[in-house]
C-alpha cells in the first residue's frame, strides 16, 4: 500500500494505492484521482526543464525542455546530458537540441528564441 | 503625448498593452528596465504556465514569447533598458536610459505593471551571524537560469513558497544536495503539485511548524539550527536540529513594488501592499490603472494576464471617453478573508463583477457569503480553500444592484 497526494486538482486528496490489488485506489474524491494514483505507481512521468550554454546571444543560458514527459527515473540522466551542450545563436523556440535524449522517446527543445 | 504608457514589460504590462491596442488605443509605449521583455517569466524556466490561458503547459520564457510575438502585430512601442523614476499626479512619467538620457513623457492614461520583489532576510529578521550564502530563492534562480551558476552545494530552504520549491528541484537536478525545506506555518505556502514534484520526488523533507533559530559561519554559512515552533510561532526549546550547509535560500513571500505608486499619491491597501483598485483596475488617481503582481501577488500568471487585459481595455476606454461617474460600492473583508481585489466597485452596466480574494487558513467544505446590511445576498460553495490559492467569485449585476453602498465578503467553514 502506498500513500500519496493527488495533484490533479487543488483539493489534494490523500490517496492509498494498493500495488498488490491491481493498483486499486482509495481516498480519491473523483475518478481522475484513481487514474493518477495508478500511473504514479506504475509508470510515473515528468517533464524536465533546464538550461544549456548559448554563444552569441544577449544572455549566456538558453532555457530548454523535454518535448514530452519522460520516465521519472531518467530525470538526472537527462539533465546530465545537457552539461556538455553548447548551442549557437540564433536559435528558435521549439528547435531540437538533442534528439532522443538519454534514450527516451523525447527530444530536448529550446524554450526561447535567442 | 502618448495615449497610454505602460510601466513594466512583464506578463502584466504585455497583456495590458496588447488589450489596450485591440480596444482601439493608438499611441502606446511600454517602458521596461530590463534588457528584454517578459519580466520574471524569463528566469522561470520550469513549466506550469498557461494551463488556463493557452490550455497548454508552457515554460515561463515560452509564455512570455507568445505575448511578445502578439505585440509584433501592433504598433505598440517599447523602450528597454529604461528605468522609470517617477510618475506625477498629472500623468507625467520621468524615466532614464543611456540612449535618451533623462526624459519626461506625457500620457492620457498610465498602467502600472511593475510586478513585485522578494521579501529579504531583514524583513523577517532571522537571528544569527551574517555570513555569505544567504540568498532569496528568486535571486538564486536568476543566477542559475540566466547567468548559469549555482549559488551553493548543500542547501537549506526557509519558507515553502513556490519559488523555493521550484529551486529545490532545480538545484537537486543540477547536483546540489537540498537538505530540507522549513516552513513556520502548519501548512505549505506553495502549490500541492510543487510539494509533490519538487520535494517528494527527491525525498527532500518538509518541516512544517519549524523555523531557523540560528545561522552560523564566519565568512560563509556553515551550519543552520532549525527548531519546532508552538502555536504562536515561538521556537520550542529542546527541538533543535542541526544542518551542515553552505547555503540558505529564503522563499518567504513577495511584496508588490509600489514606490512609484506611492510617489504619485495613489491610495494604497495595507493588506495587499498594492493600490486600492476599482473593478476595472483603475486606482484612486483618475486615468491611472494597475495590474498584475504590483496590485496583489498572484500564484498563476494566467490570472495576471486576464486581470491585465481588463486594465488595458479600461485604459483604452478612458482615453476614448474619459472618466465614468457612478455610485461606488465598497468591498470589506469579513471572517476568514485576508484581502479582496477590487476593493471598490462602480455601479456600471457590467453584467457581472469578478472579485478575487485570499482566505487566511485552509478550509474544507465552506461557504463564501456576500453580505449587505447584515443580510446574505449571495452564497458560493467551495470544497477546498487555502491561503496559497487565490479564490474568485462572480457577482451578477442583479445582486450588486440589490446591495447597499458597502458589501462584505466572508467565509463560513462547515468542514
Ligand atoms: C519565481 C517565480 C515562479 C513562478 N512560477 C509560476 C508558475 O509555475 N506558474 C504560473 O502560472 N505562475 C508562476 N509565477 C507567477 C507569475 O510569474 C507572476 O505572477 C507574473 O510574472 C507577474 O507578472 P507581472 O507582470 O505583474 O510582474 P513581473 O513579471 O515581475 O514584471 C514586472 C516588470 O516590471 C519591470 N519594472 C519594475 N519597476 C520598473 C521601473 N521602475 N521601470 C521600468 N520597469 C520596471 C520589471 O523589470 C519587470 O520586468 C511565478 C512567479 C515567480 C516570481
Ligand atoms: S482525486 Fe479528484 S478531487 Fe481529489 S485531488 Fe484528485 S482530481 Fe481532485
Amino acid at each position: 500500500m502506498k500513500e500519496m497526494i493527488c495533484i490533479v486538482c487543488p483539493k489534494g486528496c490523500h490517496l492509498k494505492v494498493d500495488e498488490n490489488n491491481d493498483y486499486s485506489v482509495t481516498g480519491n474524491a473523483c475518478p481522475r484521482g484513481a487514474e493518477y494514483g495508478k500511473n504514479e505507481l506504475k509508470n510515473p512521468m515528468r517533464m524536465v526543464t533546464s538550461t544549456v550554454k548559448i554563444e552569441g546571444a544577449l544572455l549566456r543560458r538558453c532555457p530548454v525542455k523535454t518535448s514530452v514527459a519522460i520516465p521519472k527515473g531518467k530525470m538526472f540522466e537527462v539533465v546530465q546530458a545537457l552539461n556538455s551542450v553548447t548551442v549557437k545563436s540564433p536559435i528558435k523556440c521549439g528547435d531540437v537540441i538533442i534528439k532522443n535524449v538519454a534514450g527516451c522517446e523525447a527530444d530536448i527543445i529550446s524554450a526561447k528564441s535567442m | 503625448m502618448f495615449d497610454i504608457i505602460v510601466l513594466g514589460g512583464g506578463p502584466a504590462g504585455l497583456s495590458a498593452a496588447y488589450s489596450a491596442w485591440k480596444a482601439g488605443a493608438e499611441k502606446i509605449l511600454i517602458i521596461e528596465r530590463d534588457k528584454e521583455l517578459g519580466g520574471i517569466l524569463n528566469q522561470c524556466v520550469h513549466n506550469g504556465f498557461g494551463l488556463h490561458y493557452f490550455k497548454e503547459e508552457l515554460t515561463g520564457p515560452e509564455y512570455a514569447q507568445r505575448f511578445i510575438e502578439m505585440l509584433k502585430s501592433t504598433n505598440v512601442e517599447v523602450k528597454l533598458d529604461t528605468m522609470v523614476l517617477d510618475v506625477s499626479e498629472n500623468k507625467v512619467v520621468s524615466a532614464v536610459n543611456s540612449v535618451d538620457g533623462f526624459m519626461t513623457l506625457e500620457a492620457k492614461a498610465i498602467i502600472l505593471a511593475m510586478g513585485c520583489r522578494e521579501r529579504t532576510r531583514g524583513a523577517i529578521a532571522i537571528p544569527g551571524d551574517r555570513p555569505a550564502g544567504v540568498y532569496t530563492a528568486g535571486s538564486a534562480q536568476k543566477y542559475l537560469n540566466i547567468d548559469g551558476y549555482m549559488v551553493g552545494k548543500r542547501v537549506l530552504i526557509l519558507g515553502s513558497g513556490d519559488i523555493g520549491l521550484i529551486m529545490a528541484r532545480r538545484m537537486t537536478l543540477e547536483g546540489a544536495k537540498v537538505l530540507a525545506c522549513v516552513e513556520v506555518m502548519p501548512y505549505s505556502g506553495g502549490l500541492n503539485r510543487n510539494i509533490v514534484q519538487c520535494l517528494n520526488d527527491f525525498d527532500i523533507p518538509l518541516y512544517l511548524s519549524h523555523t531557523i533559530v540560528d545561522i552560523q559561519g564566519k565568512e560563509r554559512v556553515e551550519k543552520v539550527i532549525v527548531a519546532k515552533v508552538d502555536e504562536s510561532r515561538r521556537p520550542i526549546n529542546g527541538t533543535e536540529m542541526e544542518f551542515d550547509c553552505d547555503t540558505v535560500l529564503l522563499s518567504v513571500g513577495l511584496i508588490p513594488e509600489n514606490e512609484l505608486t506611492r510617489g504619485a499619491g495613489i491610495e494604497m491597501d495595507g493588506r495587499t501592499n498594492g493600490a486600492v483598485v476599482f473593478e476595472n483596475m483603475e486606482t484612486s488617481l483618475e486615468g491611472v490603472f494597475a495590474c498584475g503582481n504590483v496590485v496583489h501577488v498572484h500564484d498563476l500568471v494566467d490570472y495576471v494576464t486576464a486581470e491585465s487585459a481588463r486594465a488595458g481595455e479600461a485604459a483604452a476606454e478612458y482615453v476614448k471617453s474619459g472618466e465614468k461617474n457612478a455610485e461606488i460600492v465598497t468591498v470589506k473583508n469579513g471572517e476568514g478573508v485576508t484581502y479582496t481585489v477590487p476593493q471598490k466597485i462602480r455601479r456600471t452596466d457590467n453584467k457581472f463583477t469578478e472579485v478575487f480574494f485570499r482566505v487566511n487558513r485552509v478550509m474544507a467544505d465552506s461557504k463564501i457569503n456576500v453580505v449587505s446590511n447584515g443580510e446574505v445576498i449571495a452564497t458560493f460553495k467551495r470544497e477546498h480553500m487555502a491561503p496559497g490559492e487565490m479564490e474568485k467569485i462572480i457577482i451578477p449585476k442583479k445582486i450588486l444592484d440589490s446591495a447597499s453602498a458597502e458589501i462584505t465578503i466572508e467565509t463560513k467553514c462547515e468542514g
